[in-house]
């Protein structure tokens, strides 16, 4: 597929390491936002090959992971009335509820389906006019302008048996919780390519000159993420703090005009519960007035459903970069991808089921990783379409 | 739920006013909503995200991009590669 396999090259990976190892000269905390860039880092052994003064600390992006449990309820409780289909994205369906979660509502005789796009459930809502579809609209704005798409052409169509139960986030609001955090440390941010890619990165401005933080437009293939790493180092070292758009290839600083249209009509801004988070003002979108008959919470009456967070599950701090997720005494003991506590652990996306799935079963020895690296384990995880590792193509670091 | 891949625009069409089209995914093919992109025509690459384009993959940028990092500390090899021949002469 074209500009897969060049942005997994590992020889030029090897040249964008070397320039970040010759750039860096002080210790720096870089977040990335974007599950999917943790997916990334961890899969590719990123954050264990760059010199050790740059921490990678893994941000809230992962909207499976920040889905409050009140609203996994809602789903449930949802999902399981006899007159509903309940359509969701796959990564839903094993989020743990209070008591169950969609699988379960599955097996004892509820209609939960795993649609691909918004759109396969407006369809199955025409298709069902004796059913209620119920479609469970998460995600940040790379999601929302499918969700609400399907919920413009039910109302084109007069599905009247569609829709939505709608927990949307947004991530500019959440970097400002972050930043401005007491406990914050981080330094820099990539922002989520695929977010900016609907939204621009005209949004992001505000937030750079406020807090003087650097935060740099980044991709999702492993050079994109290093790249990103290396443009927000070049601006820490030099004091300076800038935006920047590290994917030109994918985005553009305006952003995806017609969806922000389409969003901007279905959907206004509201305050946002995020798991392990809390509320954070105005991160959120829910239907707007022109569309409010769409909402399934007010459909279904479930808006009185509020649900207490699991004690031992330290995701909120994982979520905030306070923690590692092997630093969570319940770490693959108590808390695996298949019986997870907390969301962090249900999506691959999510920082400790990435963690899990990459064996960072320890604290990891940093004087040990170059050396491990070249080793057959990492060589798998590296999982580059190239026999030959990252680190192979690398200048030996750390004298 | 967050991974958007590229995908290549095989053939477009109308279903009831919205813009579909078939796109490959390395040899899978999927139907997807092309109702942000309108100016993406066959042949385009498009990031596909739930079914929806939400941006064209733009060819130049992604090769300007790779040569960039082709020329990555190319200076600093030739200043080395001089330092080195120097010394041995
Ligand atoms: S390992 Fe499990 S219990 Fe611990 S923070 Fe992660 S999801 Fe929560």
């Amino acid at each position: 597929m074209k500009y897969l396999d060049e942005f997994r090259d590992p020889q030029l990976a090897g040249r964008i390491f070397a320039d970040i190892e010759r750039i860096t000269t002080k210790p720096w905390a870089i977040m990335e936002v974007c599950g999917g860039q943790t997916h990334a880092i961890i899969r590719n052994g990123i954050d264990q090959l760059l010199p050790e003064q740059i921490e990678l600390i893994h941000g809230p992006g992962c909207p499976v992971c920040v889905t409050p449990l009140g609203v996994i309820d809602k789903a449930l409780d949802i999902a399981s009335r006899p007159d509903v289909i309940f359509c969701s994205f796959g990564d839903m369906l094993r989020v743990p509820g209070t008591h169950r979660d969609l699988f379960q509502v599955r097996s004892t005789g509820g209609d939960v389906r795993v649609v691909y796009s918004p759109l396969d459930a407006v369809r199955l809502a025409e298709q069902h006019p004796d059913k209620q579809v119920v479609f469970f609209a998460i995600g940040f704005e790379t999601t929302a302008p499918a969700n609400a798409m399907s919920v413009h052409q039910a109302e084109q169509r007069h599905v009247t048996n569609y829709s939505v139960l709608v927990s949307h986030v947004l991530v500019p609001p959440a970097i400002e919780a972050l930043v401005s955090s007491p406990t914050n440390r981080v330094n820099g941010f990539l922002a989520a390519g695929h977010v900016c890619s609907v939204m621009g990165c005209w949004q992001y401005e505000p937030l750079v000159e406020r807090f003087h933080v650097p935060i740099v437009v980044t991709g999702f293939e492993p050079l994109d993420v290093l790249e990103g790493i290396r443009r927000v180092v070049i601006q820490l070292e030099a004091g300076e703090a800038r935006l920047e758009n590290a994917y030109p290839r994918v985005v553009q600083h305006e952003g995806n005009v017609p969806a922000q249209k389409m969003l901007a009509d279905v959907f206004e801004v509201c305050d946002r519960q995020w798991r392990g988070i809390g509320e954070i003002p105005r991160s959120g979108w829910r239907l707007s007035d022109r569309y409010r008959e769409f909402d399934a919470e007010s459909r279904f009456d479930v808006s009185e459903i509020k649900s207490p967070e699991s004690s031992i599950c330290r995701s909120g701090e994982v979520l905030q970069g306070l923690i590692k997720p092997n630093q969570c005494e319940a770490f693959g003991k108590e808390c695996t991808p298949r019986k997870p506590l907390g969301a962090t652990m249900v999506s691959s996306e999510g920082a400790c089921a990435a963690y899990y799935q990459y064996r960072r079963l320890d604290v990891p020895d940093p004087s040990s990783t170059f050396d491990a690296a070249t080793s057959r384990g990492v060589i798998d995880a590296v999982r580059l379409p190239s026999t030959a590792p990252i680190a192979v193509a690398m200048p030996a670091r750390r004298g | 739920m967050c991974l958007a891949v590229p995908g290549k625009v095989l053939a477009i069409r109308d279903d009831r006013g919205t813009r579909m089209a078939t796109v490959d995914f390395g040899g899978v093919q999927k139907e997807i909503c092309l109702a942000y992109l309108p100016e993406v025509v066959v042949g385009d690459y498009t990031i596909v995200h739930v079914g929806f384009a939400i941006a064209k993959v733009d060819e130049a940028s992604a090769l300007e991009t790779l040569q960039m990092f082709r020329d990555l500390g190319i200076d600093l090899d030739e200043e080395l590669g001089t330092r080195q021949s120097g010394a041995l002469t």
